[in-house]
């Protein structure tokens, strides 16, 4: 019996060790350690989730139906060129995930079938509709999905967020966590930017051009779209340039009639970075295209001398220059009255790519860093407080008893802090109530053996074997309460979101090293203190 | 041995009467609640029913009315206020959810930062759900309960015989529709956190059960002409005072929460403290009384 009580003791010493040795990392001590501890020992601990260290944690849905259209579009005008050069006249239009072609005959519905298998028939007639097969729009969505979820991981790590997680979630979701990042909005803006760069043609020529009012409000857009819906010629479109007055502060917006086919996109560039205006000081973004790019560039530039070309990210127009003559080496400026910051994250995006499929936000949560440590703050005073009520109540009610259950209760917080290191589980604010919890049910149990125990020793047994069927007989009642709590909590973590998980993992944890003090580590103490001394009465 | 009960000889079962209309109150107020809830009555968080709350911490006291002006001015017109006056903190929230919702969060500081100049103020926290989110939580959380419920279930019929599984079911349900209905009748909002409280009660609410009934198995064994009553009437006495202690412990530890723990958590201890409550009382007048309803035959005296 001794030996078994020794051996039981040194299994707890151990894990009490290992678990402070894991833990270590989360307390101040960690810093004080020697070099060769801190590189080579456990270093990460506990990590704090975002309701704790403050942060994002942003949903975001790839809308794959819009890189679906992208590609019809493609399909579209491929169809286009071929009809015309075979000279068939017909209208390709996009509607919706459909292609409409109209009038249809039958060459064109036969050049579709040999040329594009993966285009269905939806309907023929007077009009032919086609649409994307299933599995190429599946296989396009997934792909757009993917990649942006690397064009976003792209620019956060450009942005510099220490500990990012980005991950793709079911169909078309991708889920975005910056912990403690300073500027939520920034970083927000950041990512949702689909950051599509397009050169177009500014066509001053039309009649139109001249009719459109020189300057309007801004959110006045749509009643000058409605005015003119009629009037623009085919093949163009308006789009609105922000110009602001940097002595009165007044934003104005200016339309400017444009061809609407881009002559050149943000696929040709190779490189973009922030420069300083050297008059002003004022930064912009300088870009420079890849070989094929630069040619187009100059290609374009020589044919359009003392036209203006637009600079356009996802259809706001930055600047549309006059070209003064033909431009070669292929780089460009982007200007637009940026802040430092602004120039520096169009920059960002640009290098990075845009986004096949622009996003839709479906969820965010923004954690402002001092509600974090308040509720640390919080929690650890509710935690503190409530552990030494249930210290001080078991020690009154229980007395030594009281102290050996208080002795294990300390014991089950040591363990659980430990396996939460050597888990480096994320510890949240429901976490933290977790632990708070587990306080008081860690208790539990020896509530019932030390009742047991009484039960017993109002039978008239004497302490030593009171004791041990006092334990015998409450075993299976412990066991059952825990593995409830159990239950739930595995439901718990299945369903739940971050916090909740966060909730479900102390818990649990607590609960099964609960039942590991309770039943080694106080039994172990009566074990002793009954083997060593002949105890004729228990203080319980 | 200090002894918060001494030997106790009380009549649980003969007290059927203050059962019935304690529980029976109880359970109208949480099969309304569930009622409101699935015709999306009741108060539910927006981490349910979607939309955007926005937590401001002002530098210093701010009026809530003059938070719901700036507000107004900036066109904000279907928002709920709610203010911490010892902390600064104002709690703005919308059930808006359609369109980009990130400029609904964006609009409600734009309206504040506009219309209440010289309030220096930083945003404490920004939660927006969209409508897809929303439904998805609300289903996952349907879910969760079933899931939960479903295991219990089935531990229970596992390790105790059939009566005493629908006595700790019961039970169980009990106290989780209790708690359910006192958070409705309080006006308590129901979110994802309460959701996961009344996932704890239920697998807390057992233990108390799993105390009496072991108590109850075992003295079944032992005796058998004393009339069943009263068989689970001396277990319920002999183990009051453990049933009363277990709870009192988890209620110390959930009430250092509820005080202490800020106003997230609050909620949620404020369900676990309910449940312990309603769990400990279901434990001796509910679950017991229901293994009764088998009293004309004996199939459980031995096992």
């Amino acid at each position: 019996m001794k030996k078994n009580v020794f051996w039981r003791f040194l299994l707890i010493g151990v894990t009490v060790i290992v678990a402070v040795v894991f833990f270590l990392p989360n307390t101040p001590l960690f810093k004080h350690m020697p070099q060769w501890w801190q590189k080579s020992m456990p270093h990460k601990g506990v990590v704090m989730g975002l309701d704790l260290q403050g942060g994002l944690h942003l949903v975001y849905e790839v809308e794959g139906d819009k890189a679906v259209q992208t590609n019809l579009k493609r399909f579209a005008y491929l169809i286009k060129s071929a009809a015309e050069k075979k000279n068939m006249k017909t209208d390709v239009n996009v509607n919706g995930l459909n292609i409409e072609i109209s009038p249809s005959s039958p060459e064109i519905a036969s050049m579709i079938r040999a040329n594009y298998p993966i285009l269905e028939t939806v309907s023929t007639g007077q009009k032919l509709v086609l649409k994307m097969s299933d599995k190429e729009s599946a296989k396009i969505r997934d792909n757009a999905a993917d990649q942006a979820l690397e064009t976003i991981r792209n620019r956060i790590d450009q942005f510099g967020v220490a500990e990012p997680s980005i991950q793709r979630q079911g169909e078309n979701e991708i889920v975005v966590e910056l912990p403690g990042v300073k500027d939520p909005g920034r970083a927000i803006d950041l990512i949702g930017k689909t950051a599509q760069l397009e050169f177009k043609l500014v066509d001053d020529e039309s009649p139109v051009a001249a009719q459109l009012p020189s300057a309007i409000q801004p959110g006045d857009e749509d009643s000058v779209l409605k005015q003119f819906a009629d009037k623009i010629p085919a093949g163009d479109q308006i789009l609105f340039e922000r110009k602001l007055n940097s002595e009165t502060g007044i934003v104005r917006k200016v339309p400017i009639l444009l061809k609407k086919e881009a002559v050149l996109t943000g696929d040709s560039l190779s490189e973009a970075k922030v420069s300083l205006d050297s008059r002003f000081g004022e930064p912009y973004v300088s870009i420079a295209f890849n070989a094929e790019g630069a040619k187009r560039f100059e290609e374009i530039t020589g044919a359009n001398v003392k036209k203006r070309l637009a600079i356009i990210l996802d259809n706001n127009v930055y600047s549309a220059p006059v070209i003064q003559e033909k431009i070669a080496g292929g780089s460009a400026q982007i200007t637009g009255n940026f802040t430092m910051d602004e120039a520096k994250d169009l920059a960002i995006v640009l290098r990075a790519g845009a986004l096949p499929a622009p996003l839709k936000m479906l969820q965010n949560v923004t954690v402002g860093p001092t509600l974090g440590s308040d509720s640390i703050k919080a929690g650890k005073i509710a935690g503190i407080i409530g552990t030494l009520a249930v210290i001080l109540f078991m020690f009154i009610y229980y007395k030594m008893s009281g102290l050996i259950a208080d002795f294990a209760l300390v014991l089950n917080l040591i363990l659980l802090f430990g396996a939460m290191a050597f888990l480096n589980a994320t510890l949240t604010l429901p976490g933290i109530a977790g632990v708070i919890l587990a306080v008081g049910m860690a208790v539990d149990s020896n509530v019932l053996m030390f009742e047991r125990i009484r039960e017993e020793i109002r039978a008239g047994k004497p302490a030593r074997s009171a004791v041990d069927s006092g334990y015998d007989k409450a075993w299976w009642t412990i066991f059952d309460s825990h593995v409830t709590t159990l239950i739930t909590a595995a439901v718990l973590f299945q369903f739940g979101t971050g916090p909740i998980k966060g909730f479900a993992v102390t818990l649990s944890l607590g609960v099964a090293i609960n039942l590991f003090t309770a039943l080694i580590g106080t039994k172990s103490i009566f074990d002793l203190i009954t083997s060593r001394y002949n105890i004729k009465k228990v203080s319980i | 041995m200090l002894e918060l009960l001494k030997k106790t000889n009380i009549d649980f079962i003969g007290k059927k009467y203050i059962t019935i209309l304690v529980s029976g109150s109880l359970m109208v107020l949480g099969i309304i609640a569930i009622v409101a809830l699935a015709m999306g009555k009741a108060n539910l968080g927006i981490d349910f029913a979607g939309g955007t709350t926005v937590e401001l911490k002002f530098e210093s006291p701010v009026k809530l009315q003059s938070v719901r002006a700036a507000l107004d001015k900036g066109g904000l017109k279907d928002v709920s206020l709610q203010d911490i006056p010892s902390e600064n903190r104002v709690i703005i929230s919308t059930k808006r959810s359609e369109g980009d919702i990130n400029k609904i969060a964006h609009d409600i500081t734009d309206a504040v930062s506009k219309n209440l100049s010289g309030a220096k103020y930083v945003v404490d926290l920004t939660t927006s759900i969209g409508p897809k989110v929303g439904s998805k939580l609300r289903s996952d959380a349907a879910k969760a309960i079933i899931m939960a419920a479903l295991g219990i279930l089935i531990y229970v019929a596992f390790r105790f015989k059939f009566q005493f599984g629908v006595g700790a079911t019961i039970a169980t349900f009990h106290d989780v529709i209790a708690v359910l209905g006192i958070f409705f009748i309080l006006g308590k909002e129901i979110n994802l956190i309460v959701v996961s409280a009344l996932l704890t009660i239920a697998g807390y609410s057992l233990t108390d059960t799993v105390v009496v009934f072991d108590r109850i198995r075992e003295n079944l064994r032992i005796q058998s002409k004393e009339p069943i009553p009263n068989v689970i009437n001396r277990s319920i006495n002999e183990v009051l005072s453990r049933t009363i202690i277990t709870s009192f412990t988890t209620f110390l530890a959930a009430l250092a929460l509820f005080v202490f723990g800020g106003d997230v958590i609050h909620d949620f201890a404020f369900a676990i403290l309910a449940g312990i409550i309603v769990g400990t009382y279901s434990s001796i007048y509910v679950a017991s009384p229901v293994l009764l309803l088998w009293k004309k035959n004996r199939p459980f005296a031995k096992k």
